[in-house]
């Protein structure tokens, strides 16, 4: 098949960056769409051109190294997938794409499509962790968990960290991110005892990264490829409330 | 086989084998709390064994600094395995033992693992559970709140552990979140988005690295008292293989050129049930967990024309007979059935396939069919059980499991080989440990499934934190500063390689010569090697490096990020790797696990067939001549390595024909 791609180039987090057009010729409709991209990169290296920077690893989906937008949605339009589970097939012969990167204040350009996406990191060690030396647990069924709470909590955990719940928010908001986190320890007894300490520190982290607040449009949930309920942005609420009145009252 | 180096020294502790650990654990070297602090380490990689070896140093009180070349370290490769970890808890009472996961391990890895680190590996792999269950990873658990279990290939218990299809990435997270405990309280500090260029050595002990900042270029020298490579395996040298597109085998091949010996590079593993290539555009090839197989049928059409049939598609899987239906491995080894290993496994696909009864469009892929799971359980059942994994695979090939067999075909997945590593860990290079995939020690030469996760995590959790003080209790602390001229050096030769790529601007993209040596050594020391084969692989390998030196275009500069050269980089260490691999694998004259040389195999002729005991065309071992590691010490450029050899002593295991009849 043969498409046109509107593309953002910047050479660096200073450049101003702008859209360019390439022709991309002949693509397999098997091919996935980085293997789309691998194919522009190759003819443009061959014509003595640079190569489009953008963030990959896996490429089955879990890693959460991708992240683009492809005509304005980050990853797909398709529920449920990374960018690189994306298909070609899922396009038309014709067709023109438009690939961008991640927009964020708290995600800026590294280059082309490639993003900083540290500010993750730095909100999960504010409190996104259980406090437990190696060497210092007790046998693993010792506590049992209720199938339902772990259940819950493997399902928040599912997040790859990739960042698309911002890119999709007007307001960039981190909410979806920090709310799997949190619910995912908050729901096992093991979450507990740090739990109050854990979501005041990471939702103050997230502020001070200058990630927006969450105004309720859901765009994170719609777009987030491990399908993560906007129902842990509630209990992350709940509980961030319950943790600023008891740091309040003590 | 005689090796022209020296004899290397295992360090393995005297002793019951049962015994040795804890004996070994009691007569190391400790160092107090207060002097751990001035200690520094350096840990290259930050996955399983990386990530859990730089937290739990950091949690002892060491100064570590953690670097890893991914825009995070929770997207390190481990993230994607998926099926399970392996522990010896016996929860579901069904008769395991620390002994058994021992035993199973060595006779799965084709007894060419060592005896002494392959029992410790069962021993702490029920702290490993314990462990994670403590920091909150969310494995699967039944109705009563304890933890499930689910059974694996090469076992007749059910030992591993898991979360949903994504168990390492789940067991990452829990590493990374350790990791980012520490790194918040100061201990770890954290490069990300960082490449390690070369090993620095001082008076020969290893006291630290030359690295490129892959977003500003920035090339910087890091010393410390010690380092830990713990940076995966090699599987990438193939192109094609079910690694991230990042793997590679720089560090440790630089750790090699520095004089690090390289353990068994000709053990890979081709891991059976991947899905199959469809054109030659392709970057990568997608796993599908080996846990599919406990409820999976593995076949292929009795007769030649109903596949070709199937090729054609004038036939659909469900148009195939019960009858005209070969079930090959519940055939072949009717006593583990579709759970064989993975070198067996696929060594059946390939034969079914090679006979003309593959269903793929290209010849190369069997079937994988959940009809009967799916009648006999229900479809919810089995969604629950694979659920993500039945959609990622119907998002690639485009076709429903539920209602039509998954293709499947054998791909590469893991490495069993790496650097030489003693009983502590430790290369020959003294203050080198290597970790995790990136050692050759625990594996043999087949994995067994769900038993890298437990290395990685029982490498960094427990081995290292216990042995690393053998090695720095020796040594004064601090003493190695960055203006040595041992780091000038080093960074001199670092710099001029990386000008030497971008100033080649030759014609062809360095993805096109990966393309080229991953297709020569899939060809000729893939799932099956002959002597002419390999033969002529290492006469083309050096006039592939010869092109790729005068002829590779590397676009843009070096101060900034350049995704092709840091391409180019890997790529130039793999052609050199390539080389090395074809070596063992020719050194090799025998057949074991994922090394199958064609000339070694059983025959009719062989009383263990002609008793029924094993089949004709299983790999044939040689222990009067290859009971041994062969571990190669550089030669440099062109000139054939030297080789070491490490003899296993087998005290506790007899030597057997590995059977799965």
């Amino acid at each position: 098949m043969n498409l046109t791609l509107k593309v953002w180039r910047q050479k660096n987090a200073t450049d101003h960056g702008r859209i360019e057009t390439y022709e991309a010729r002949s693509i397999p409709a098997e091919a996935s769409f980085l293997e789309m991209l691998d194919i522009v990169n190759e003819r443009l290296i061959e014509g003595g051109g640079e190569p489009i920077h953008f963030d990959h690893d896996c490429r089955e989906g879990i890693c959460g190294m991708c992240s683009l937008t492809i005509n304005g949605v980050p990853h797909s339009k398709e529920r449920g997938i990374t960018t690189c589970q994306v298909h070609m097939r899922k396009f038309r012969d014709g067709d023109t794409i438009w690939i961008e990167p991640f927009r964020a204040r708290a995600f800026p350009v590294v280059r082309d499509l490639v993003v900083d996406r540290t500010a993750f990191d730095r909100i999960v060690a504010a409190g996104g962790f259980i406090s437990v030396r190696t060497g210092s647990a007790q046998d693993a069924n010792a506590l049992p968990v209720p199938k339902d709470d772990a259940d819950a909590s493997f399902a928040a955990a599912a997040c790859i960290g990739c960042g698309a719940c911002v890119a999709a928010c007007k307001n960039a908001s981190a909410m979806l991110f920090v709310g799997a986190k949190a619910a995912h320890l908050n729901l096992l007894p093991q979450g507990k005892p740090e739990q109050d300490k854990r979501v005041l520190a990471m939702v103050r982290q997230m502020d001070a990264e200058g990630f927006g607040g969450c105004t309720n449009q859901y765009e994170c949930e719609a777009v987030c490829p491990k399908e993560i309920s906007a129902d842990v942005i509630a209990k992350l609420n709940r509980d961030y409330t319950a943790a600023a009145v008891k740091e309040a009252v003590c | 086989m005689a090796s022209n180096g020296s004899p290397l020294h295992s360090a393995v502790p005297s002793g019951p084998l049962a015994d040795k650990w804890t004996k070994h654990k009691n007569e190391s070297k400790l160092i107090n709390p207060a002097n751990k602090r001035k200690y520094s380490v350096i840990v290259v990689g930050s996955g399983l064994a990386g990530g859990s070896a730089a937290a739990t140093l950091s949690e002892l009180g060491y100064q570590v600094k953690c670097f890893c070349y991914q825009d995070s370290p929770r997207r390190a490769h481990s993230i994607a395995a998926q099926g399970g970890i392996n522990a010896a808890k016996n929860y579901q009472n069904d008769g395991d033992s620390v002994y058994r996961l021992f035993y199973d391990t060595i006779k799965g890895g084709d007894f060419r693992a060592r005896e002494a680190n392959v029992y410790r590996l069962a021993e702490v792999s029920a702290n490993i559970i314990d462990q994670c269950v403590a920091q909150g990873v969310p494995f699967a658990r039944e109705y009563g709140g304890l933890l499930d279990n689910r059974s694996f290939g090469g076992a007749q218990v059910s030992r591993t552990f898991y979360a949903a299809g994504q168990t390492g990435q789940q067991l990452l997270i829990g590493c990374y979140q350790a990791l980012s405990k520490e790194i918040a309280r100061g201990g770890v500090k954290m490069y990300s988005r960082t490449e390690m260029l070369d090993l620095v050595l001082v008076d020969g002990h290893a006291k630290g690295i030359i690295v490129r900042d892959l977003v500003t270029g920035e090339i910087s020298r890091h010393a410390a008292d010690c380092v830990i490579l713990a940076t995966g395996g090699y599987g990438n040298v193939f192109y094609l293989s079910t690694n991230a597109m990042g793997c590679n085998v720089m560090a440790a091949f630089r750790a090699h050129k520095r004089g690090a010996y390289f353990a068994n590079p000709c053990y890979t593993q081709i891991h059976p049930t991947c899905i199959p290539v469809s054109g030659d555009y392709q970057s990568k090839l997608t796993l599908m967990s080996e846990s599919l197989r406990n409820d999976g049928r593995v076949w292929a059409p009795k007769k030649k024309e109903d596949a070709e049939a199937i090729r054609t598609g004038r036939k659909i899987a469900a148009d195939i007979a019960e009858d005209d239906r070969d079930y090959f491995l519940e055939r072949k080894y009717p006593s583990f059935g579709n759970l064989a290993p993975r070198d067996v496994s696929s060594r059946s696909a390939k034969e079914a396939c090679d006979e003309g009864r593959g269903v793929a469009p290209t010849g190369l892929g069997v079937y994988l069919d959940f009809r009967d799971a799916i009648q006999r359980l229900g479809r919810n059942t089995i969604e629950a059980r694979y659920g993500n994994l039945f959609q990622m695979y119907e998002k690639i090939a485009g076709t429903d499991p539920y209602t039509s067999p998954m293709m499947i075909y054998p791909a590469v997945h893991y490495t069993m080989g790496g650097l030489w590593v003693d009983y502590n860990l430790m290369s020959n290079i003294p203050g080198l440990h290597v970790l995790g995939e990136a050692n050759f020690s625990d594996h043999g030469a087949n994995r067994l499934g769900a038993s890298a996760l437990m290395q990685g995590l029982a490498d960094g959790y427990f081995v290292i934190p216990a042995t690393l003080p053998n090695y720095l209790a020796g040594q004064k602390p601090g003493t190695v500063k960055t203006d040595d001229p041992a780091f000038a050096e080093a960074e001199e030769a670092a710099r001029a390689r990386i000008h030497q790529l971008l100033s080649v601007n030759g014609k062809r993209t360095v993805d096109s010569f990966h393309r080229e040596l991953g297709m020569l050594v899939w060809d000729k020391c893939g799932m099956a090697r002959n002597e002419p084969g390999l033969k002529e692989a290492l006469a083309r390998i050096p006039a592939i490096r010869e092109e790729f030196w005068s002829n590779v275009r590397v676009p843009g500069e070096g101060a900034n990020l350049n995704a092709e050269l840091e391409k180019a980089g890997r790529v130039a260490d793999f052609i050199d790797f390539a080389e090395l691999m074809c070596h063992d694998a020719l050194n090799r004259e025998e057949s074991c696990g994922g090394h199958f040389r064609e000339e070694y195999q059983f025959t009719e002729a062989d009383d263990d067939v002609k008793s029924g005991y094993t089949n004709p065309g299983e790999a044939k071992r040689r222990d009067d001549a290859f009971c041994h590691v062969s571990a190669w010490e550089s030669a440099g450029p062109g000139n054939t390595p030297i080789l070491h050899i490490e003899p296993l002593a087998f005290e506790a295991v007899k030597l057997s024909v590995r059977s799965y009849k």
